[in-house]
Formats: structure tokens, sequence, C-alpha cells
């Protein structure tokens, strides 16, 4: 298959991909590791007149450690975090769900920036961001901004990213002590995308969760925080009951929206979704200690 | 527009004038005629395709030939040092991991990058490798079992 004719740049700094964005604003779309954009031009979902290939900027692939969290670059890629020592210690489910992305040579070249922008609904990375929280770096030829995750996936396949951004980092915060993680997944066996995927972070003293974030990907239209599971936790000592019940809500959120395809009824998708955050839940939990 | 690229391919510096649409894959067999990468799924599933870019398996059909510009590419044909061949294309040999063969280089290109990063893998480790390849004819046992006398091999 052959995608249709585009304008190929490869700038070697932000600034001048930056300016290329502004200058082809409306036609030019950014290229990471181009596994959702090229097979969509293929299929000629997506034809953009113009193509900026970030690829070849350097420095924009790193993590980094600080006081206040973990800072990673748009260009890493999941091979990268799913091998890093600094993901795998602060946020062992961001280095699980990056393992299992699809397949060895995805994980080669997919980013994180890019499956944030992309934003798939069945997209893992989007929802263990949104779990961990954080926020996202995203710079213009004349600003930088920061957008919270909680406000960045608008919809199916959007974002509140302008045309003319693009992202070079993510920052996340660091995770209060006794704060367990787990991602829970039930992929698609050919593809592995997940038909549904629950993240959990959660924080736990003395029994009692005093913190929780969940977030649901692959049943509805976008990674979404499964707001009344958290509220079902929070200040509540965990026992199996109060879990069970919290997980039962977790496709409360997503009513509206479930996703139905070949692969799974929306109400299938819903059963799952309760299920998988039991044992997100439940993983992190015992991860909390 | 056409855009110029230096490729260096089984160590061997190309260069050509590219459309940019045009796929890594079809710049390897088509331009270059490296006809041992295989075009299967075309769109991104089965791994036929896979090479190494700068020494990471990657699947040729999902990457622009234009996005390998000064990188190093190696494809199937540049494994064997004269008759002397891999230890994964001996294990295929020896295994038998094949029946039509058509999957094979990829599967071959998927193990060499497996084994450089694990080079002790359990069973299912392989089969968590190879997981982005398909193959229809096999059944998968006789490519596992070449991927793991392979391992063996490299000890
Ligand atoms: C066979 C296959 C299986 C897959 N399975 C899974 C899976 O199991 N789970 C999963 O989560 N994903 C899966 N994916 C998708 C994969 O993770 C993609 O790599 C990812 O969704 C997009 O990242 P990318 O770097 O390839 O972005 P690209 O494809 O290059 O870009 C995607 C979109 O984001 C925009 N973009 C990219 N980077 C930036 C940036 N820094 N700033 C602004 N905009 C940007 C692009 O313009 C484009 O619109 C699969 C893909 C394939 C081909
Ligand atoms: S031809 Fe590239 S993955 Fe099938
Ligand atoms: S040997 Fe025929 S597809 Fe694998």
């Amino acid at each position: 298959m052959v995608t249709s004719n585009f304008d190929y740049f490869a700038p070697t700094s932000v600034d001048e991909a930056t300016s290329l964005l502004s200058r082809y604003r409306g036609e030019a779309k950014v290229l990471a590791g181009g596994h959702s954009l090229i097979p969509m031009m293929k299929l000629r979902l997506a034809e953009p007149g113009v193509l900026v290939d970030i690829g070849q900027i350097e420095g924009l692939s790193y993590i980094n450690e600080s006081s206040d969290g973990v800072a990673i670059g748009s260009m890493t890629t999941y091979r990268e975090m799913a091998n890093s020592s600094v993901i795998q210690s602060n946020y062992p489910l961001l280095a699980d769900a990056s393992a299992k992305v699809a397949d060895l040579q995805v994980r080669n070249r997919g980013t994180i920036g890019g499956s944030l922008a992309h934003s798939d609904p069945a997209g893992d990375i989007p929802a263990v961001i949104l779990a961990i929280g954080g926020n996202v770096v995203a710079r213009t030829r004349r600003s930088t901004r920061e957008i919270n995750i909680d406000r960045f996936q608008v919809d199916l396949l959007t974002t509140s990213l302008r045309d003319n951004e693009i992202i070079t980092e993510i920052k996340l915060p660091a995770l209060a002590s006794g704060t367990g993680t787990a991602y829970s997944k039930f992929h698609q066996p050919a593809s592995h995308y997940a038909i549904t995927g629950v993240a959990a972070v959660i924080t736990v003293s003395g029994g009692t969760c005093t913190d929780a974030r969940i977030a649901v990907t692959g049943a509805g239209d976008k990674a979404t925080r499964a707001r009344r599971t958290e509220r079902i936790l929070k200040g509540k000592e965990l026992t199996p009951a109060v879990i069970r019940r919290a997980a039962s809500r977790a496709a409360a959120e997503l009513e509206d929206s479930l996703n139905e395809d070949i692969h799974a009824s929306a109400e299938y998708r819903a059963h799952l979704t309760q299920v998988h955050a039991g044992y997100a839940i439940d993983q992190a939990v015992a991860a909390a200690g | 527009m056409s855009t110029e690229i230096t490729v260096t391919v089984n160590g061997t510096e190309h260069t050509a004038s590219v459309e940019p649409r045009l796929l890594l894959a079809h710049f390897l067999r088509d331009v270059l005629n490296l006809t041992g990468t295989h075009v299967g799924c075309d769109t991104s599933q089965c791994g036929a395709c896979t090479v190494h870019l700068n020494g990471e398996a990657v699947k040729s059909c999902t990457v622009f030939a234009v996005q390998a510009n000064g990188s190093e590419v190696t494809t199937v044909e540049g494994l064997a040092d004269g008759e002397s061949y891999s230890h994964v294309q001996q294990g295929f040999w020896d295994e038998h991991g094949l029946q039509c063969g058509f999957c094979t280089p990829g599967m071959i290109m998927t193990a060499e990058a497996l084994l450089k990063q694990n080079p002790n893998p359990s069973e299912e480790e392989i089969r968590a490798g190879i997981a982005g390849n398909y193959c229809r004819c096999t059944g998968y046992q006789n490519i596992v079992n070449a991927i793991g006398a392979a391992a063996k091999a490299g000890k």
C-alpha cells in the first residue's frame, strides 16, 4: 500500500520543527515512531501534505529523575521505558504496560509522545499516564505550556494539543510513599491492543486508602478516569468487599461511550473492565505493602 | 519532491533519490534488489518485513526509507559470513524451522534481535519475542526449537 504524496522535513531542533509546523499549519503532521500514523496513511485515513519527522532531533529521548518526579522525553520508546530502572522503580505500572504494548518490533519504534498525541481508544500509555497524573509539555515556535493530563485526552483520537504544538516532554510527579501501582489488561491476541486495560495508582496508610487514581482504556472512546471507583476507595479501609464494590463501578463513567466491535460487545467490555479493575486494585494494594 | 538519502545496508553505503513515501521495505527490495526482506500483510502485523535499523528490529513496511537516512540497516542477506551461517540461520536449517519459507527472513531477524537482548531465553520468552511475526505453515514449534538451538550454539 502506498500513502499519498507528502513533503518531508527532518528538522534537527525543536525550534526548527515548530517553525515548520507554523509555516505549514493545517497541512503538516508530526512523525514520531510512525506506528499509528504510517498505518493510517497507508489506509489513506490520513493524508497529510507535509510530514515533520522529529526522529532526527537529538535530545528528545531521555528519562530524567529529580526530587519532583521523572521527566520523560517525548521520543522515548516503549522499549526504553520497559527497560529503564528509573521507570521500573518509580512507576512499575508504566514499565509493565510498556513491555505489554504490541510486540518487540513495535516497542522499538513507538514513543510515549506519539501514543499520547494519537490517543488511540485502545492505547495502553494514555491510561497509565492518566492514573499516575502529571503534565504534558507542549511547545510552539513562540511558547511552551504544560497541559494537565486530566485535560489532555478530549475525545476519540482527539487531544487538547494544537496543530502547531509538539509534545517535548511528559512530567510525572513523584508518588507518595505507600503508593502501589498496577496495570491489568485484556488484550486482543493479534495486535495486543487493549480490549480493556485498567491502570491503578493507590496510596495506602495503615490499611486505609488515602488516595486513588484509576484509569480505563480500551473500553470507551478514550482513556478515562474511573472517578466513582476512586471515590469508593478513598478514605476506606481496603477490605475485599470495598475493593469489589469499587471495581464494580469501573465502567460507570463509560456507559454512553462503550466500544463495540468484532472483538467484544459493549456489555462484555463493561464486564471485563470491572474484572480487570479488581485485578489492578488488588495488585496495586498488594504492591503498596 | 524527491529526497536524497544515504543508508548503509549490510555494510555497504547506498545513496539514492527517493520519494518520501517510499517505504523502507520497498527501498530494500525494489531499489537495492535485496528481496530477502518480504512484504506479507503490509499492515504492520505479520513481521515478514523485519530488518534491523541501527541494530533494532523494526517492521520495514512501517518505516519510510527517508527515516532511515544516515542509518545502518541489516537485512537477512547481511547475516551470513560467506558460507558460514549465523547461529539463528543454522538453527532454522538444523531444526527445520520453516515450511514455505515466506515468514523466515522476518523470523530470523526478530530472533537475532531477541537473542541480542536476551541470550538465554526460556521457551515462553522465545514465544513472546516472536509475537510480532506470523507463520501460516509451521505451527511455530520448529521455529521455537530453532531459536532455542541458536541460543545454545551462541553460548
Ligand atoms: C501492529 C501494531 C500493534 C500495536 N499494538 C499496540 C498496543 O498493544 N498498545 C498500544 O498502546 N499501542 C499499540 N500500537 C500503537 C503504537 O503504540 C504506536 O506506536 C503509538 O500509538 C503511536 O506512537 P508513535 O510514536 O508511533 O507515533 P506516530 O505514529 O508517529 O504519531 C501518531 C500521532 O501522534 C502525533 N504525534 C506523535 N508524536 C508527537 C509529538 N511529540 N508531538 C505532537 N504530536 C505528535 C502524530 O502527528 C500522529 O498524529 C500498535 C501499533 C501497531 C502497528
Ligand atoms: S509486511 Fe510488514 S508487518 Fe507484515
Ligand atoms: S514457513 Fe510458511 S509462513 Fe512460516
